[in-house]
């Protein structure tokens, strides 16, 4: 700048002097979160990043989890984004780029496969294997293993249970169209009688979908994850789920529901049954306590006469980042973070299911958590989403061709499925 | 864009001097000269080279392999297959049309309101200043800022748009009402900078001409049809090439307010969807190739075919 003005005037030299104050100034402003967080690093000891979604009380955890180290190391919990896309890209960005800044990480349940193999997270061997092993659930630890090998501690489980008014259906149905058809009936009576689901276009809609699959004894992807298979059962599913948008008794907004808008619906009255994880029921205890005390639970209906409904798996699991320079700390970290302790407190206060079996059995959950039996029952034979590298392919085109469920056609629909399904497998295609 | 002006005002320097070049051996002194013009432009043609050249040139590599980050070891060359693979897919065509359907619609909306804001602004006789100021504010604030008003002002329960235009209706949940709310982001957002390039435009009329026309009994509407226009035509011409490239690769406000749900998808928010959610770098880059060969294109129509050139360069050397 003062190259453009060589005569500098007298009167401007002060002028000049203030713009570099100010520019100094903001220079300082710029660079100081910049120095704050190098400083962070090297407070003494070792840092523990750890990158999770927003959970209520999550930091009370870290915070028991530090002064049990005393000293060793200390936890940052560094929030992630809201929303399951968001968590995952922020990671997978910067784990693309081998950034050594973060050392334990969240996993949604659906990842696992897609990092493992990757080669972005380390596999948990010898004495950590078996402390995350022992009294764990097989359900959740199924969704931390890939190819044989552990790769995450699960931290907290969630499934989809059916909730229902006992004022208008005094028992709960035991099948799909049971519910379809105890809905109708009360659609006849005039009085409410909506049957919820998540079907909106994202991950809840292939949730849902992944549910029916596995009551009907389908498969939409082989074990192995490598051949997309959409046998009899996928097309049964895909059947039931056409019946249900097509019926009187769905959701006018069907194609646009996600958990939260179904859960308002519900509390609206306006629903008779609701197919939701278990968050719904502290809120209807909040929101309607009137409803809440005709607000019951259920396990999934099936979608065959005389078998149980198997519902998908939720959750997040805790993985060490490959890059982190503190791994020995970072496992045990995570250790800390997942251990009974930890998630019986997080299970009370922030809602979210345990994974190790001894939290259930503990007296304090069963004022908090009344439903926990219908939870483990479905815990132990549950649905697992597909295991792949290429999860987030395979959830994209199911949601795409699946939306809306109105326009299903069981056997055209199946095919199309099978066809671009195999595509993103084989990370071929173009994902929408 | 300064660079583009610089290589105009650099172009119509060596047209000028043109004429004496012939075939005529040049002096000792001239070409030192140019020796030292080569010099000292180098260092800026290698930092651009390095800037711009490696980016295409690497991105063009990867999009003839096979190569998924989650994968790592199935990375294999396949020459074009990703072409094949994107150019035979339906969702590529119709993010196409998409994106093909905002362009066009968007910025000829925002041509016909350009103008009518750069003659407001060009007649303006108290307060131009203010005047101009005012206009560029939404070309000031930050798109994605905008579009999140706009998701708010279109949800219902959150705004007062939903519910005053479709009442009952959530119209960013539909495909038409959602391209029709992303073009007109667009347009808000735009219409300013396409103001001020026109004005620039309309700062070349001679006033001279425009009031013989009038002595001569031209109507305003002939005036403007008849003189503005074909004098403007150049500065048209450059402001329709910035601001067709611009919405061709339109990307914030759809990724803010559909991001690409009910086939609402710009071809920059697929390959951003396959490269950074989908982790392919074969078929992300494929289509970032394919972007960036569309653009040259839509660039190569305007300058040969409409004769759309910098503003300056063709008259300096004519002259």
């Amino acid at each position: 700048m003062r190259g453009a003005h060589p005569g500098v005037v007298p009167g401007r030299r002060g002028r000049s002097r203030r713009y570099r104050a100010a520019a100094a100034l903001g220079a300082a402003f710029l660079a100081a979160p910049m120095v704050a967080a190098c400083g962070s690093g090297g407070g003494g000891g070792t840092t523990i990043n750890v990158y999770y979604g927003p959970e209520e009380n999550f930091q009370n955890v870290v915070e028991a989890c530090n002064a049990k180290a005393a000293g060793r190391y200390r936890i940052v919990y560094n929030t992630l984004p809201r929303e399951a896309d968001g968590q995952r890209e922020q990671m997978v960005r910067r784990l693309a780029a081998g950034d050594p800044g973060m050392d334990v990480l969240g996993l949604d349940v659906t990842w696992t496969p897609e990092f493992a193999e990757a080669g972005w997270i380390e596999e948990w061997a010898g004495q950590n294997r078996a402390d995350v092993e022992s009294g764990t659930l097989p359900g959740p630890l199924k969704t931390a293993t890939y190819h044989g090998k552990l790769y995450a501690a699960p931290k907290n489980t969630n499934v989809q249970l059916l909730w229902y008014r006992d004022d208008l259906v005094p028992n709960p149905p035991q099948t799909w169209d049971e519910m379809l058809s105890m809905a109708e009936q009360l659609k006849q009576q005039g009085k409410p009688n909506e049957v919820l689901v998540t079907g909106a276009q994202y991950e809840g809609l292939v949730a849902t979908y992944n549910t029916l699959v596995a009551s009907s004894g389908g498969h939409i992807i082989s074990d192995d994850g490598t051949r997309a298979v959409m046998d009899a059962g996928a097309v049964h599913a895909l059947d039931e789920l056409r019946k249900l948008a097509t019926s009187p008794v769905a959701d006018p907004s069907l194609s646009n529901d996600k958990e939260d808008s179904i859960r308002h619906t519900m509390e609206d009255g306006r629903a008779a049954f609701e197919l939701n994880w278990p968050f719904v029921y502290a809120s209807m205890r909040k929101d309607r306590p009137e409803l809440a005390a005709h607000f019951k639970w259920a396990p999934y209906p099936g979608t065959l006469p005389g078998m149980p409904g198997k519902a998908a798996i939720g959750g997040f699991n805790l993985a060490v980042s490959t890059y982190s320079r503190h791994k020995p700390e970072a496992f045990e970290a995570a250790k800390c973070l997942r251990s009974a302790e930890s998630q019986k407190y997080s299970a009370i206060n922030s809602g979210v299911p345990p994974t190790i079996e001894a939290v259930y059995a503990d007296p304090d959950m069963t004022q908090k958590y009344p439903m926990k039996d219908a939870i483990l029952q479905e815990l132990t034979d549950p649905a697992v989403r597909p295991i792949t590298p290429a999860y987030q392919n395979a959830s994209t085109v199911i949601s795409t061709v699946l939306s809306p469920p109105s326009g299903i056609d069981p056997q055209r629909t199946a095919d199309r499925l099978r066809k671009e399904l195999q595509d993103a497998l084989d990370s071929k295609g173009v994902l929408p | 864009m300064s660079e583009q002006l610089a290589t105009a005002v650099a172009s119509t320097a060596t047209t000028t001097k043109a004429p004496e070049k012939g075939k005529a051996v040049l002096s000792e002194g001239k070409r030192a000269e140019r020796r030292l013009g080569w010099l000292l432009c180098a260092p800026a043609a290698i930092v651009m080279l390095a800037v711009t050249g490696y980016p295409i040139v690497y991105s063009f590599w990867l999009s003839l392999q096979r190569f998924d980050l989650r994968f790592p070891a199935r990375r294999e060359f396949i020459g074009l297959d990703n072409y094949v693979t994107v150019l035979t897919s339906g969702y590529w065509w119709t993010a196409f049309g998409v994106t093909a359907v905002i362009t066009v619609i968007s910025v000829a909306i925002e041509l016909v309101l350009g103008m009518i804001l750069a003659l407001i602004m060009h007649r303006a006789l108290v307060g131009r200043g203010l005047v101009r100021t005012v206009s560029l504010i939404p070309y000031g604030i930050v798109t994605v800022v905008a579009a999140f008003s706009w998701r708010y002002a279109w949800t219902p329960k959150t705004g007062y748009l939903a519910d005053l235009v479709s009442p009952g209706g959530a119209p960013l949940t539909e495909r038409l009402p959602s391209l029709a709310i992303i073009i007109l982001a667009e347009v808000w957002k735009t219409t300013p900078f396409m103001a001020l390039l026109l004005m620039a435009g309309l700062a070349l009329v001679p006033d001279d001409l425009l009031k013989a026309a009038a002595m001569d009994g031209a109507s305003a509407w002939q005036r403007f049809v008849k003189v503005t226009l074909p004098v403007m035509k150049p500065a048209i011409l450059v402001a329709l090439l910035f601001r067709t490239l611009d919405a061709f690769r339109v990307f914030d406000n759809i990724f803010i307010l559909t991001n690409g749900a009910q086939q609402t998808s710009s071809v920059s928010i697929q390959a951003y969807d396959n490269l950074i959610k989908g982790l392919n770098l074969g078929i992300g880059s494929t289509m970032s190739i394919l972007i960036f060969l569309t653009v040259a294109v839509i660039a190569f129509l305007f300058v040969k075919g409409f004769g759309t050139a910098a503003p300056g360069s063709d008259q300096g050397g004519r002259r």
